[in-house]
């Protein structure tokens, strides 16, 4: 049974000319997938493996180095916030911040909350510095981020 | 008054002038991501005059000629890493550029791309007109959504232009720019690490040679170039050679290897400074300026106890040990291409400054980087993957109390024994991992000492997950 839509299959073609060889579309492809349907299950692996025309294994292989995409059986939230602890950032909190959130959600760093809203992940520096300690809302930075800033924002994606 | 140094701003024309930012002049201006401001202050003039007036090779050569080093960290000179190319090359020949900035404490390549991403932009299609290339690979670290989203409407906003594509301006020129997104790996900011990601793989470096020139991405002649060093080449061509050797210093002359350290830099200033910035200033400011000048001075009316002058990767420097025969400490080198070398350090690296105050724990400080190492470690060459690995438990015991005494020589014995250097691994993470372990602890093994023998638990022992990308 097909997990990918044609529409979504159709956003991975398009990139196929972009590059020289259809293997490259792997990290496009993966990207597409993952933010779509939040997760890249077994299934979609092989489907995305037809498109390129690759083994499976070839695509997993890939995807399992960068361990920023879920597989199966492992969900993202709706809002994926990492919290970042690069050594500027811990300067500057970070790893108060990171027991805070964790208290709040009642999570653990890697596991989303039971409603689905927000999945909690510690990231390597996020190269916002200038604003530690810094996360990331998906992929876009929220800097100087306070306890009570912190707070706001959870309140607001569990909403 | 301080003695000053004899390699101290050797040859800078004027120390004290007050300097004009180039790089950073349109970022504070509004709408300064868009084509028709960026035309407006005369942008894309100097990439239509060299498709106009000049051959390939001539870009090249002056690009070469100004002594542009790679601003990426290794310092290689620009110019002369395109003369690598195959002569004569039927293509195609790849430009991939390097925006996988993950060094942690950088973020000079964010703040260009993010306000002027045309600028750097103009320098893609220079030095692809430059290399003779119709094919630019932009490979842009996932973490920078902003900047990947300020990319892709200046990219767009080109293809309208008719500034890329198919013959650019009638002059026979063609050039594509595809934006490729990574997904969280350190190890893609190393060139052929980059190379096998854009390609789909698992970003595992390649032996060289054959370096990336002569077979890079797809098996074809590549060049890879970071983001400040083509926000550079628009500069230099624009305003040629002249203006970029009036900054920065010249090679020394004692030593006919040295390829000077010429022309403006990004630094930025994170960690325990009252602002965090990012300054752009002409190569060889040192440590004590970039801090008390321009980053408001150490916070909390508290005093810097170590810098990481360049990156993690860089090392550290104790701010309270003197230089040899001078009055002056670590905290005056300048940052240029050798002056972190001289004081043990790896290198220049991203230039990216980081503070520590006298109240952190190094034993904290060290635990971070080898978490950072650790994590991001490949896992391709065996030294590297488990010393970076046995790194980190040495010092998570050290930081629960219950270190050893010589946990600090086999930390350093295993730093050394890993990297480029020593020869035992394929790129130089492992260099990097090393680095800043044999420099804090010979810097600071005093404080280290005390911490094994008092048995001391760190303030942050009992939490901290492993990273999830």
């Amino acid at each position: 049974m097909a997990v990918l839509s044609e529409e979504l299959k159709n956003r991975i073609r398009a990139y196929i000319p972009k590059y020289p060889r259809k293997q490259a579309v792997t990290l496009p492809a993966l990207h597409l997938v993952h933010d779509e349907m939040r997760t890249v299950s077994n299934e979609a692996i092989v489907e995305i493996a037809e498109l390129l025309e690759l083994a499976p294994s070839e695509v997993r292989d890939t995807m399992t180095f960068y361990q920023f995409f879920k597989g199966e059986g492992e969900k993202l939230g709706q809002t994926r916030l990492w919290i970042c602890r690069g050594l500027a950032c811990m300067l500057r909190g970070a790893y108060e911040l990171i027991d805070h959130c964790e208290a709040k959600l009642g999570i653990r760093c890697g596991e989303t909350t039971a409603d689905g809203k927000i999945t909690l992940e510690v990231a390597e520096c996020i190269g916002a510095c200038e604003g530690a300690p810094a996360c990331l809302r998906n992929d876009a930075h929220v800097m100087d981020v306070s306890v009570n800033k912190a707070d706001a924002m959870m309140d607001e994606l569990r909403k | 008054m301080n003695k000053a140094h004899p390699w101290q701003r050797v040859g800078l024309k004027e120390p004290n002038m007050p300097y004009e930012p180039v790089l950073l002049a349109r970022i504070a201006r509004p709408g300064s991501q868009r084509l028709d401001g960026y035309r407006a202050d005369g942008g894309y003039a100097t990439f239509e005059r060299a498709l106009k007036n000049l051959k390939p090779e001539q870009v090249v050569a002056q690009v070469k000629d100004s002594g542009l080093r790679g601003r990426g960290g290794a310092g290689f000179p620009c110019g002369l890493k395109w003369t690598f190319l195959p002569k004569d090359h039927p293509g195609p020949i790849y430009l991939c550029v390097n925006a996988d900035e993950s060094e942690p404490c950088t973020y000079n390549n964010r703040i260009l791309m993010e306000k002027d991403p045309h600028q750097v932009l103009e320098g893609v299609m220079l030095a692809c007109y430059a290399i003779k290339s119709q094919k630019a690979f932009f490979y842009v670290r996932y973490e920078y959504g902003d900047a990947f989203r300020s990319l892709t409407s200046a990219i767009d906003e080109l293809y309208a232009a008719g500034l890329l594509g198919e013959n650019i301006l009638k002059s026979g020129f063609n050039l594509d720019i595809v934006l490729h997104r990574g997904a969280g790996a350190y190890i893609c900011g190393e060139e052929t690490g980059l190379i096998e990601s854009l390609e789909g793989k698992r970003a595992w470096p390649r032996i060289k040679p054959p370096f990336p020139a002569i077979e890079g991405a797809f098996r074809k002649p590549t060049i890879v170039n970071n983001v400040e060093t083509l926000a550079c080449v628009t500069q230099v061509m624009k305003r040629g050679k002249e203006w970029f050797q009036s900054l920065g210093i010249p090679p020394d002359p004692k030593n006919p290897r040295d390829a000077g350290s010429y022309g403006p830099k990004l630094y930025t200033i994170a960690g325990h400074v009252n602002s965090p910035k990012c300054v752009e200033l002409p190569m060889g400011v040192t440590i004590r300026e970039l801090v008390e000048k321009h980053g408001g001075g150490v916070w909390k009316g508290r005093k810097a106890k170590a810098v990481n002058p360049g990156g993690l990767s860089m090392g550290f420097v104790n701010v309270n040990t003197r230089l040899k025969d001078s009055d002056q400490t670590e905290y005056d080198i300048p940052l240029d291409f050798n002056g972190p070398g001289r004081v043990g350090c790896l290198g220049l690296g991203t230039a990216a400054v980081t503070v520590i105050d006298d109240r952190t724990s190094m034993v904290d400080v060290l635990h971070n980087v080898c978490q950072f190492f650790a994590h991001e470690s490949c896992g391709q060459c065996t030294p590297c993957r488990e010393g970076t690995g046995w790194m980190l438990k040495i010092v998570e015991r050290m930081r629960r109390g219950r270190g050893t005494r010589g946990d600090l020589d086999i930390l350093i014995d295993v730093a050394d024994r890993m990297g480029i250097m020593p020869g035992t691994t394929i790129c130089g993470l492992a260099d990097g991992a090393g680095w800043p372990v044999k420099t804090a602890i010979r810097k600071f093994r005093d404080e280290f000492e005390a911490a094994i023998q008092s048995g001391s638990k760190s303030q942050y022992v009992k939490s901290l997950p492993v990273a999830a990308h």
